[in-house]
């Protein structure tokens, strides 16, 4: 800004005579412009900023045709290279998020809940296996080790995911904390078993107690706080590229306009570099438009059909956990912790089974409406069915206890007996296991189908938008040459 | 010059307030302090509540021992002998062919069900009782229905006609006996201290300085603890582990949670049989004894359940019942415990 201030873009009088070629102009036929050379030796005097002379030397610019091209041609490839810079900037944060979904922050959600099942599934091993005693089945055993052993892995890949000193490392280091704690209060409980002692059973209500309300409530928090970094990733994900849309239109208004103001001035219809880059630009708007609109529909459908129902079957299956857990408590403490009812001092498992299985039922009702396709309904109906006959079985169990024939009662939920409710709870389970492997197969797909619908968007936006600017360019520049 | 003169007057103003917040501050302070002192009495009071509350409580231990009727209430069930001849409640058990028992399933050497039981058959001191009951009433001491229920219950459960009688370690007392009727004394027993054997916890003593005590909820035990602290037992003892099973104290013991359990001697006989590293320490500080619950109208089966208890005493059967589930943790040392004997009954 510093050059003196006459240089080659300013020829004030000489441009408009010299070159004849142009058609009748039917605009501003070369204005007069006498203001401007003897604007210049007044205004010289005093000392001026650079700003103010750029701005006199643009006016003085925008007097002449080829000036006023120049500019035209400068806003038109500025708008247009914007204009794929913000789609290319916006996209790339959206195809990120989408990636995110499906890559990082729904796969940790996963994990999340699977601690929290596991957790509640080692819970309620561990209470079938202390009920059923010297008949514990090794697979029951296993199952308790191998829920302990995904719970104590799947809490190292959350912390290795989780920011240090954010409230998720807090969380996960509490329950590394507790998950000994909790192990040696089951052991613990076994060994009295095993020699008699009924205190076992007062060890395995700490145990229990620690689960409850410790450790599945923190598992809970952490599930609940990666579904939200899940629903965040879902917001940016299928946020609207406004920015890079308003700024296409606009770059496109001005392509037209610009080709309007060609066509009036010189009548020609067609400039090829003009016509390029709104072809270009119109590209990169559908292409945006139309990409961002399928990958909105893609997450939408993973986060209806797969998210959603993959949430309401975890609580389903934490739901039957705890029911079954219950079931084996009530018969374990035998009436030794109770609840008021009303007023009525009710033994606290035999309420909490009522509970959660009342959960359970509604979580079931609430999947089934949820699940959108047969393969989908076929697990959660089975679910219900096999509610139904557990519901029913223990119903029996309960009333032998009550009527004080404790060893039918326990056979019937321990699996000796005939009719045992263990096989119902075990169905459920697998049930539900089975409904949460097709959801996250829906989500899976839905969503991968969604994030791919990015794919490519930011580098073709950004490719396009250079092929655009230089056609902008080229095009104002054609016109430009026939003024030398 | 002016806008100094302003701030010069607004700095001069701004003392000026300042001199008033001081005295508002001053105020303010000295309200706190009247208002605050008398809270301070109120806490002082509250002391002296709290001693009131201990005196009361000890007549009310006084009333324990005899109730209004200026009996003790041990002292009040029927002899075997007397009534009318009316045997309504009995004939209607017969005709059953079954006892209906309320127990405990929890209690180790009481009333327990023991995972390694093949039969699952349940066992302990009141079992044996209560097959010897169901024995004498009906010919065959298998004849028993044994339900399990929670100690909150108990009464209850006598009052729905939910089971014929309890026989759950149910202490009788005055308050319940205006619910239920109960049979002659079967057991004598009281509120004890269990520590770890190498602990240096003698009893019901000063020895408790410092230490912390477990007791279950709405127990007696409680109710002792805190009453006796600062009178009987050191100010300094910590009794604020309560926990909702008395079992679930033997648990904080073992964890190191805290230093000593109370809890009916029978119980914390219970607990000793199953941890070979601890013990009773001391006597028991108070006296409380044992009976078989059952309906206030049902005169004729608590004289039934006399006659028993009273058989059951003279042929032995309850001293052969004591050795096997109470002798190895109650009677320590080689010295026999007050319990080790059967109490006399007293009938009103």
């Amino acid at each position: 800004m510093t050059t003196p201030p006459k240089s080659s873009t300013a020829p004030p009088d000489s441009g408009v005579p010299t070159i004849p070629a142009v058609p009748p102009q039917p605009g501003k036929p070369a204005p007069p412009t006498p203001a401007g050379p003897d604007a210049v030796p007044e205004a010289a005097p005093p000392r001026r900023t650079a700003f103010a002379e750029g701005v006199d030397r643009l006016r003085a610019a925008a007097t002449t045709e080829p000036g006023r091209l120049r500019i035209i041609g400068a806003l038109l490839a500025l708008l247009v290279v914007g204009f794929g810079a913000v789609a290319a900037w916006q996209m790339t944060d959206r195809a990120s998020a989408a990636d995110d979904v499906l890559t990082s922050s729904q796969p940790l959600s996963s994990d999340a809940a699977d601690i929290y099942a596991s957790l509640a599934d080692a819970n309620t091993a561990a209470a079938s296996g202390y009920l059923a005693g010297p008949q514990e089945k090794p697979a029951m055993r296993k199952r308790y080790q191998d829920d302990i052993n995904t719970a104590a892995t799947k809490l190292v890949t959350a912390a290795a995911n989780s920011k240090a000193g954010s409230e998720s490392a807090k969380t996960i280091a509490e329950l590394n904390k507790l998950l000994p704690t909790y192990k040696g209060l089951v052991e613990t409980a076994r060994a009295n078993n095993r020699q008699g002692f009924p205190v076992g059973g007062a060890y395995l209500r700490a145990a229990n107690e620690t689960m409850q309300q410790q450790m599945l409530p923190k598992a809970e928090a952490l599930y609940q706080r990666e579904n939200q970094r899940l629903d965040a990733d879902y917001a940016d994900a299928k946020a609207f590229p406004w920015a890079a849309v308003g700024l296409g239109v606009a770059a496109l208004a001005a392509l037209a306009w610009a080709q309007r103001r060609n066509f009036l001035r010189t009548n020609r219809v067609l400039n090829h570099g003009l016509v390029t880059a709104s072809a270009a630009s119109v590209v990169v708007l559908l292409w945006l438009v139309v990409g961002h609109t399928v990958a909105r529909a893609g997450l939408n459908d993973s986060y209806d059909h797969g998210v959603r129902s993959l949430n309401v079957l975890h609580d389903a299956r934490i739901a039957s956990l705890t029911a079954r857990s219950d079931e084996n408590l009530s018969l374990i403490r035998r009436g030794a912790d109770t609840v008021l009812v009303g007023k009525n001092p009710t033994d606290a498992y035999a309420v909490g089974y009522e509970t959660q299985i009342a959960k359970l039922a509604a979580k079931l009702t609430r999947a089934g409406s949820l699940a959108d396709d047969t393969a989908g309904k076929k697990p959660v109906k089975d679910a219900n069915g096999f509610m139904q006959a557990w519901k029913d079985r223990h119903g029996v169990a309960q009333n032998w206890n009550d009527k004080g024939d404790y060893q039918k009662a326990r056979d019937k939920v321990i699996g000796a007996g005939p009719d045992p409710t263990s096989v119902c709870f075990d169905n459920v389970d697998s049930a539900l296991r089975k409904a949460l492997v097709h959801e996250q197969d829906e989500f899976q797909q839905a969503a991968s189908g969604g994030r791919d619908a990015l794919t490519g968007l930011p580098y073709g936006a950004a490719v396009l938008a250079v092929l655009a600017a230089a056609g902008a360019v080229l095009g104002i520049g054609r016109r430009l040459s026939e003024y030398r | 010059m002016n806008a100094q003169r302003l701030t010069q007057r607004l700095r001069a103003g701004l003392r000026g307030w300042g001199g008033v917040g001081a005295m508002a501050v001053v105020c303010a302070l000295a309200l706190a302090f009247v208002l605050l002192l008398p809270r301070a009495g109120a806490s002082g009071a509250g002391g002296a509540a709290d001693s009131g509350g201990r005196l009361a409580h000890g007549l009310q231990a006084a009333v324990e021992k005899k109730c209004t009727n200026g009996k003790y209430p041990q002292d009040q069930s029927l002899s075997p002998s007397g009534g009318n001849g009316s045997t309504t409640n009995v004939d209607a058990i017969k005709t059953r062919g079954r006892l209906v028992v309320g127990v405990d399933t929890n209690s180790y050497r009481w009333g327990y069900l023991n995972p390694n039981n093949a039969k699952g058959e349940l066992e302990g001191f009141d079992i044996d009782l209560a097959h010897r009951i169901a024995g004498d009433l009906l010919g065959d001491p298998g004849k028993v229905t044994f339900k399990a229920i929670p100690t909150s219950r108990r009464i209850d459960a006598i009052k729905d006609g939910e089971v014929d009688m309890v026989v759950r370690t149910m202490t009788i007392t005055c308050q319940r006996l205006d619910d239920v009727a109960f049979s002659a004394p079967y057991f004598k027993t009281g509120q004890q201290v269990l520590a770890p054997k190498n602990s240096t916890i003698t009893g019901y003593n000063n020895t408790l300085a410092g230490k912390r005590v477990c007791s279950a909820l709405t127990s007696t035990a409680l109710d002792n603890l805190k009453a006796d602290r600062g009178h009987k037992i050191p100010a300094s003892t910590d009794i604020g582990t309560v926990v909702p099973n008395q079992l679930d104290c033997l648990v904080k013991l073992q964890l190191g949670e805290v230093d000593a359990i109370v809890t009916d001697s029978a119980l914390a006989a219970s607990q000793a049989a199953q941890d070979p590293t601890v013990e009773l320490k001391g006597g028991l500080f108070t006296d409380e004894y044992y009976g078989v619950a059952m309906k206030k109208t049902s005169q004729d089966l608590v004289r039934q359940v006399n006659r028993t208890l009273e058989n059951y005493i003279k042929d032995g059967g309850w001293a052969d019942s004591y050795r096997t589930w109470l002798h190895p943790t109650m009677d320590l040392d080689g010295k026999k415990s007050t319990s080790a004997t059967p109490p006399e009954a007293h009938y009103q």
